[in-house]
């Protein structure tokens, strides 16, 4: 008979129950503590709200916005990796891995200077006339995307690199004879072979964009509030603990959902085969 | 199987039957399809190449490769691993820009003219089939780049299909595909586009021999029917005197004789050709006397060899002579120039048995016989005498390395 290996799996599961299964259930149980009882008072009174549902969809839009732009950039990036040589190559991985090495604090006080009135943004707009005068784009949309695009730039590249390392340079050769254009290439062959990576790209950027609080609240400021804000009231404002679980649960659902269709995407037997 | 015995008996000297245009009408005829696509394909053109020359970090480096490909023959870039064929062959695609050099299809300068341009079609060596498209999808994709029309595509698409013999396997993947289904997709897709060349690297590199044998018949049949002018790099010259007219054999970057398979085996020009086309008994030596007819050679052990012919080399210098192991006659008495040697071993291989000698000095040598119900086999160790049927010997200057030795 096969030895089991159950013993050897035993510290981790007791480790993994002990402190992600535990207290995610208490947090369950939690949302479900009404004023009379368990009840889904919490879950009602949180999606009946207008302003938290306007707060939903915020954060969903820029979970998007933010695997847009990290797509449009990281896929030329992971083709121009693959076309380098051996030291590019390094370059490019260590300047990808640049953000994740630096401090969520010391990121976000780079962008305030960035971003701000004062910031070299700011400045060659105005220096360009591209811009009348000094701008901020403090507590902006726009400022909060750049902003959580460099962060979660390297979770959508290191997949597409994966990929890319392992799909031999004959695929686009094969195409090239055939009579195949750089763009028909692009679209026909390297999209399609990059796609698993990119689904599982989308799902890390979304799952880091609506989650990133410190991100959020301090670049984003007020005008603009997202789902870990208001989490975050419940707890420290209003000590709302059963409220402030049941968002948490429906954050945890929304981005779960999320997760589960790229997973069955991902299962499509043409991608399968394939890195 | 009985039809073919009838055959056999009808024609007793199979092997000899000369004309080629009978040969053809047999093979043909079972494939009627063939015949009536032949008349649909695109004209195979005559490729020449001239003077290609291309040296790149991670490219194996060619210097004055010329050699040309007749319209509708097949030719073979034959070498060892790394001599520079596929360098050429991506040349010819039009993957790499040689450094110098003309190549013309059709009398076309391919120089300014780019890859997807060429008309070409191409089968990789690991057959690059896009992995997220159907076995259909993959033979329409040149005829999507050319704008064929869809109704149009999807009509070729099957004759490629049933050219190919895998009518039913359209909606597949690639990887639901066994490798040599996988290679004749590859084919299937090279010349959907009615490229007027079509080249193969390695086509049959991955399969195993047996299957490696039937696809070759096939795509030469293939060849044939079509008309398409074909180029084929490999590094096995089984495979390139099954399927080639002409052979181009290279090594470290250069062309070293262009001939057919048989003038490369029974003439080959230079020492590599001859030590890598099948196999050869190599011999040192040194010129000892030229007479009107007759050169004699003198061996390091002191033997000496008589060639019957007067070799192109003054007195004294070193040459390298050789044969084949089936120019070698053993037999266990002296006699005349016959060279002593012990048995090492004795292999029978299928027809033939083939003897691994040594000579007095320790040099190799190998002798094959065609093995009969009363071939005597003799014992390991035994004492032979080696007869060279030096008619068949061939001499070629010695080499700077080993003459240095």
């Amino acid at each position: 008979m096969k030895a089991s290996g159950f013993p050897y799996v035993l510290p981790m599961l007791l480790l993994s129950v002990a402190f992600f299964a535990t207290p995610l259930a208490v947090l369950v149980g939690f949302s479900f503590i009404g004023p009379d009882g368990p009840s889904l008072h919490n879950y009602a009174r949180f999606l009946g709200d207008a302003f938290n549902y306007r707060v939903l969809v915020n954060t969903a839009t820029l979970g998007l916005q933010t695997i847009a732009s990290t797509t449009l950039l990281g896929i030329p990036i992971a083709l121009f990796y693959w076309h380098s040589g051996k030291t590019a190559r390094q370059v490019i991985i260590f300047l990808t891995l640049i953000p994740m090495l630096t401090s969520n604090v010391v990121r976000t006080f780079a962008w305030i200077v960035i971003l701000g009135r004062q910031g070299p943004i700011s400045e060659t707009f105005v220096a360009l006339g591209l811009a009348e005068r000094p701008f901020t784009l403090m507590s902006t949309e726009l400022g909060l995307v750049l902003a959580m695009c460099q962060i979660d730039l390297p979770l959508i590249i290191l997949p597409l690199i994966a990929i890319l390392s392992r799909t031999p340079v004959q695929f686009t050769e094969a195409a090239q004879v055939s009579g195949a254009g750089p763009w028909r290439i692009l679209v026909t062959v390297l999209l399609p072979m990059m796609l698993p990576g990119l689904l599982a790209g989308w799902i890390l950027v979304f799952a880091s964009t609506s989650a990133s609080f410190v991100t959020q609240a301090v670049i984003g400021g007020a005008r603009n509030v997202y789902v870990p804000q208001l989490i975050y009231r419940e707890v420290g404002t209003l000590f709302d603990w059963p409220m402030a679980s049941a968002i948490a649960v429906v954050l945890l659902l929304s981005t779960g959902i999320l997760l589960v269709a790229m997973t069955m995407i991902s299962r499509h037997r043409r991608l399968v085969g394939h890195a | 199987m009985t039809d073919t015995d009838v055959n056999i008996i009808d024609r007793p000297h199979l092997c000899l039957v000369p004309p080629s245009a009978k040969r053809f009408d047999d093979t043909a005829q079972p494939k009627g399809i063939f015949m009536a696509e032949a008349s649909k394909a695109g004209e195979g053109k005559q490729l020449s190449v001239r003077g290609l020359t291309h040296s790149y970090v991670g490219q194996n480096a060619i210097s004055d490769i010329t050699f040309e490909v007749e319209a509708g023959e097949i030719v073979a870039l034959l070498g060892p691993s790394g001599c520079g064929k596929s360098t050429v062959l991506r040349a010819i695609a039009g993957l790499i820009q040689p450094k110098s050099g003309v190549m013309q299809l059709g009398g076309q300068d391919l120089a300014n003219v780019s890859a997807r341009s060429r008309g070409i079609g191409m089968v990789f060596q690991n057959y690059a089939l896009f992995p997220h498209l159907t076995v259909a999808e993959n033979i329409a994709y040149p005829l999507a780049c050319q704008h064929v029309p869809r109704a149009e595509r999807r009509e070729r698409v099957e004759e490629m299909l049933s050219l190919v013999q895998l009518k039913s396997y359209g909606n597949r993947l690639p990887r639901e595909l066994s490798g040599g289904q996988q290679q004749r997709v590859a084919v299937a897709r090279a010349i959907a586009g009615r490229p007027s060349l079509l080249l193969l690297d390695e086509p049959f590199g991955a399969l195993d021999r047996a299957l490696r044998f039937d696809l070759q018949v096939e795509l030469l049949h293939l060849q044939k029917t079509l008309g398409i002018t074909t180029l084929i790099v490999t590094h096995d010259q089984e495979e390139a005197q099954s399927l080639a007219g002409r052979l181009v054999l290279m090594n470290k970057g250069n062309v070293e004789q262009i001939d057919t398979p048989m003038a490369v085996y029974d003439r080959p020009k230079t020492l590599f050709v001859n030590t890598f086309i099948g196999q050869a008994n190599v011999l040192h030596g040194t010129v000892e006397r030229l007479d009107a007819e007759a050169t004699t050679i003198a061996l390091p052990n002191g033997n000496t060899v008589v060639l019957p012919r007067r070799l192109n080399f003054t007195v004294g210098s070193k040459v390298t002579i050789t044969f084949r192991p089936e120019d070698v006659r053993l037999s266990t008495a002296a006699s005349g120039f016959a060279l002593p040697a012990r048995l090492t071993v004795s292999v029978p291989l299928g027809p033939t048995l083939v003897h691994d000698l040594l000579l007095e000095d320790g040099t190799g040598l190998r002798a094959s016989q065609v093995r009969g119900p009363s071939t005597f086999i003799p014992e390991p160790g035994a004492k032979l005498f080696a007869e060279i049927d030096t008619t068949r010997c061939h001499a070629f200057p010695s080499e700077p390395e080993t003459s240095r030795q």
